[in-house]
């Protein structure tokens, strides 16, 4: 592992999130689905799951995807999202220095699967993790993307006697699998 | 000061929950930061963020016009106005343009500001605030205690229960349960919604952006899930370029709740898709509401430096006591009152002001550079000037601009004390007097004040000579302080003179807002210490050093006495405290400790202004080492005794709470004494450790270094 990926492991931890390293792109789509089925991902109310997969996963593999597991969406939705159970996407940068995943999420399907299910499964390019927010803005940059969002770990409080709390408006699980051929293969 | 705001700090001191919840908080608080800040620079940070926001406040017109067309280029609609009745119009005029029915809001404190929510309700609109604080103090029907966690003041079992009667009964006080509660009450509100209302943390004017920081995630479904999105944006959150936003995106997580990042920070520049694949309507309101005012004022301007990240609350020594609603509505704490005084007017932050306590602790942890208890000193001196001083305080200081008079009167104290004299104690003051003796004994003042001791004393002639501004607690009550010092002085072939003439240093008037009487105790002093020719005024008293050094400048400059000032300039590069120029002295081997010593171990207070006016904390400390002294190291070591001058008079219920803290920390060291360099710190913790009988010695290290020396 790098040392740019353990610190950036090292801080998304200390902030809850989950971080997995795969060499390959197939390791990483198993593991997706071996998180979906843990996670009894169904037809079920509330048991959905929804992917802003566009630009990562052609239409043959998001269809192998949906035949495999029932309740997996593609088409995201304001109504699926709200349904869901996890939500998956994939993000643009990492930062080591804070344990950030960085998105353009100008798509408003990025921002609807990581923000109301609870559990948001984010895919990250090794390659893709830089040290510092200075460095991400050089590469997505506000005065030409609308939306940009930075996350780090998951959705937390402490409103209530300075109580942390896991999981409020937001996903209370941020499970981040970072990916060695991830970039190569998505283009 | 009103009755009814004196009730409001005692409904607050008498709440266990508060107090206990914001104690508990100031603690883990210094720790938390302290470890996010690792590896940063903070001081060069905070150079660069008061830079940009001192820039940017220098440019809000430019700026804020920029912002617009670069924003409106992008799709925004942009409104600026200084007028919040206008902000109110705009948002129900396009409320009912659009349609609108329901409303989530993230939390903004600008709106907070202008009491929005109440004007939509008046309008029939639903609103619900979506930030879980901010939810359950409006569902409570109160106001943020906090800029950052606005329900701290609450328990859980008090959260539960606003929620049990106001959402839906039986609600228990689990916290986790409480905050699943809210995620499913609130959810769908937030897909109800038809207008998300937000405020922004930073605007940046070259992109359009606006940065919106939160940890639930709650703005980010408030900006995506509502067709319409309405930004609230006060001008000082302008800056000029994208990437200045990162400096202010460094500190604030870090120095408000102790984060490196929070979890979510959305930067939203232009119009963006709704779930419909419409485009959502983005209208910027950029709020004025006295902030231009206060860039033209010289002094205030800057408070625009201010992130919003509640420091100065966090570490201040009062506001952990009373929590945030003794200070108004909205914006509270040391930064409150200033905001308080500007967006709503001067004399709401009448009886606030006096709450600071002018420790100073805020300043150097600030991440906008701004001194606000020299602020809030302005403040009070403007208060004076606007509506003028009490007939109780323009009788004292009538007299303590009289030297003759005051001196005169301060003997005979020393005669007419006697029926409440136990010892060197004054116990017990009858009537209203009693506050000063509730909780802490006085000092009886000396028989013999230093002015008359120090002519007994035979000294080394014809070398250095220094002169000591003795201060009044020094001279006519602890005048063995002053013999202390002038025994050392003398060890080093210095020859201390007593100048007769010098008075009050006028930090008691100055501190009163009453700069007029302040001005001319500097006069008289200067007159006094620059008569003859010396190579440097000491003092033994901090709060008199800073006086001669700082404040004789700072007040001369706000009265426009210009003619005093070269003479003040003088004085100031003359002015030294006591632990500093004894530590040069050993340092140049002009005093020799005697050797091989080991003497008990003690703890060492550090006074305000030594500590974080004048900057020596190490001198102190090396020196009573060198001494062969061991320094346990008491908790907080550099939090304010509760001393303060005449703020113990005026506030007994909070300089009472703060000395017994200290007290606290001082007994759980087991040291048998506990040393400053402060006489107004030893008189309230020496009568502090005297009403509550623990066998604790208090002196000051001049004191305590005084047979050191060879």
């Amino acid at each position: 592992m790098s040392a740019t990926l353990e610190a950036f492991k090292t801080r998304a931890e200390a902030v809850s999130a989950e971080v997995h390293h795969f060499t390959s792109r197939k390791e990483a789509l198993a593991f997706i689905q071996g998180v979906l089925r843990e996670e009894a991902v169904s037809e079920a109310p509330q048991c959905g799951a929804v992917w802003a997969a566009a630009g990562f996963l052609d239409g043959a593999e998001q269809a192998d995807f949906s035949a495999r597991v029932p309740g997996l969406s593609f088409l995201v939705t304001r109504e699926a999202s709200a349904a869901a159970k996890v939500g998956i996407s994939q993000l643009d940068w990492g930062i080591a220095g804070t344990g950030t995943l960085v998105q353009d999420a100008t798509a408003v399907e990025k921002r609807l699967v990581s923000t109301l299910p609870p559990i948001h499964i984010a895919l990250l390019g090794t390659d893709h993790i830089l040290q510092d927010m200075g460095s991400v803005l050089q590469k997505l940059r506000p005065e030409q993307l609308n939306y940009i969002s930075f996350i780090t770990g998951p959705s937390r409080t402490a409103d209530i006697e300075r109580v942390l709390t896991i999981g409020v408006h937001g996903p209370g699980r941020l499970i981040i699998v970072v990916v060695d051929e991830l970039g190569r293969v998505t283009q | 000061m009103t009755t009814q705001f004196k009730d409001s700090i005692e409904t607050a001191l008498h709440n266990p929950n508060l107090t206990g919840a914001l104690g508990r908080f100031s603690e883990a608080y210094r720790i938390s930061r302290a470890k996010a800040y690792e590896g940063i620079d903070f001081e060069a940070v905070r150079d660069s963020i008061a830079d940009i926001k001192c820039s940017a406040s220098s440019h809000f017109e430019e700026l804020a016009e920029q912002f617009k067309a670069n924003a409106e280029r992008r799709g925004a609609k942009v409104f600026r106005t200084s007028d919040p009745a206008a902000v109110k119009q705009y948002i129900l005029d396009l409320a009912k343009a659009q349609g609108v029915q329901r409303v989530v809001k993230s939390k903004s404190m600008a709106s907070e500001e202008i009491h929005l929510n109440k004007a939509l309700e008046q309008a029939g609109i639903e609103v619900d605030e979506t930030d879980l604080g901010e939810w359950i103090i409006q569902l409570a029907h109160q106001t943020p205690s906090h800029m950052v966690m606005p329900a701290i003041h609450m328990t859980k079992e008090e959260v539960a229960e606003v929620f049990s009667q106001e959402v839906e009964e039986g609600q228990a006080p689990d916290i986790p349960k409480l905050v699943k509660f809210a995620r499913g009450k609130l959810r769908p509100k937030f897909l109800g919604a038809d207008m998300g209302i937000t405020g922004a943390n930073i605007a940046v004017a070259d992109t359009g952006s606006l940065v919106i920081v939160t940890n639930e995630g709650n703005a980010r479904l408030v900006t995506t899930l509502p067709r319409i999105h309405v930004a609230i944006v006060g001008i000082e959150k302008l800056v000029a370029h994208v990437e200045e936003i990162l400096p202010i995106l460094t500190a604030l997580p870090r120095s408000a709740t102790g984060q490196l990042l929070t979890s979510y920070v959305s930067i939203i520049s232009g119009q963006v898709p709704n779930t419909d694949d419409s485009l959502k309507k983005l209208h910027i309101i950029l709020m004025d509401n006295h902030r231009s005012d206060m860039v033209k004022d010289p002094k205030f301007k800057e408070a625009l430096q201010c992130i919003r990240c509640a420091t100065c609350l966090n570490v201040c020594p009062v506001f952990r006591l009373v929590g945030g609603h003794v200070f108004g509505k909205t914006y509270t704490g040391g930064i409150g009152t200033i905001l308080t005084a500007w967006f709503d007017e001067l004399k709401k932050a009448d009886d606030i002001q006096g709450l600071c306590i002018q420790c100073g602790s805020c300043v150097p942890l600030c991440p906008g550079k701004i001194d606000i208890p020299g602020l809030i000193l302005e403040l009070r001196r403007r208060l004076v000037v606007e509506k003028g001083q009490s007939l109780a305080m323009k009788a004292i200081f009538g007299i303590v601009n009289n030297r003759r008079l005051f001196h005169a009167m301060l003997r005979t104290a020393s005669v007419t004390q006697k029926p409440f004299k136990q010892g060197r104690f004054i116990r017990h003051l009858p009537l209203f007097l009693s506050d000063m003796t509730d909780f802490r004994s006085l000092p009886a003042v000396a028989a013999v004040p230093f002015r008359d001791v120090v002519k007994g004393i035979v000294q080394p002639q014809g070398g250095e000579k220094v002169a000591f501004y003795a201060g009044c607690l020094i001279d006519f009550c602890y005048p063995e302080m002053g013999e202390s010092l002038v025994k050392i002085l003398n060890k080093a072939g210095i020859e201390v003179l007593f100048p007769d003439d010098q008075t009050c240093c006028g930090a008691p008037a100055r501190y009163n807002g009453a700069y007029e009487v302040a001005g001319q105790n500097a006069r008289d002093n200067i007159k006094a210490l620059l008569a003859t020719e010396v190579s440097h005024v000491v003092s033994a008293c901090p709060t008199c050093t800073v006086a001669l050094k700082h404040d004789f400048l700072d007040t001369f400059k706000s009265l426009g006495a210009t003619d005093a000032m070269e003479d003040a300039k003088r004085l100031s590069a003359k002015t030294i405290d006591f632990a500093t120029l004894v530590k040069q002295l050993v340092d140049a081997g002009r005093l020799t400790f005697k050797e091989g010593e080991t003497l008990e171990k003690i703890t060492y207070h550090d006074s305000c202004h030594l500590k974080r006016t004048l900057k020596a904390s190490d001198e102190p400390r090396d020196l009573l080492r060198q001494a062969g002294h061991e320094i346990a190291e008491m908790y907080e070591c550099d939090t304010c005794c509760g001393m303060a001058g005449s703020y113990s008079l005026k506030l007994p219920e909070i300089s009472a709470p703060i000395l017994e803290r200290k007290l606290k920390h001082i007994k759980a060291t087991g040291a048998a004494k506990v040393v400053m360099d402060c006489p107004g710190c030893v008189m309230q913790i020496r009568g502090g450790l005297d009403k509550d009988g623990a066998p604790i010695q208090t002196v000051h290290t001049a004191e305590l270094l005084s047979d050191r020396f060879l």
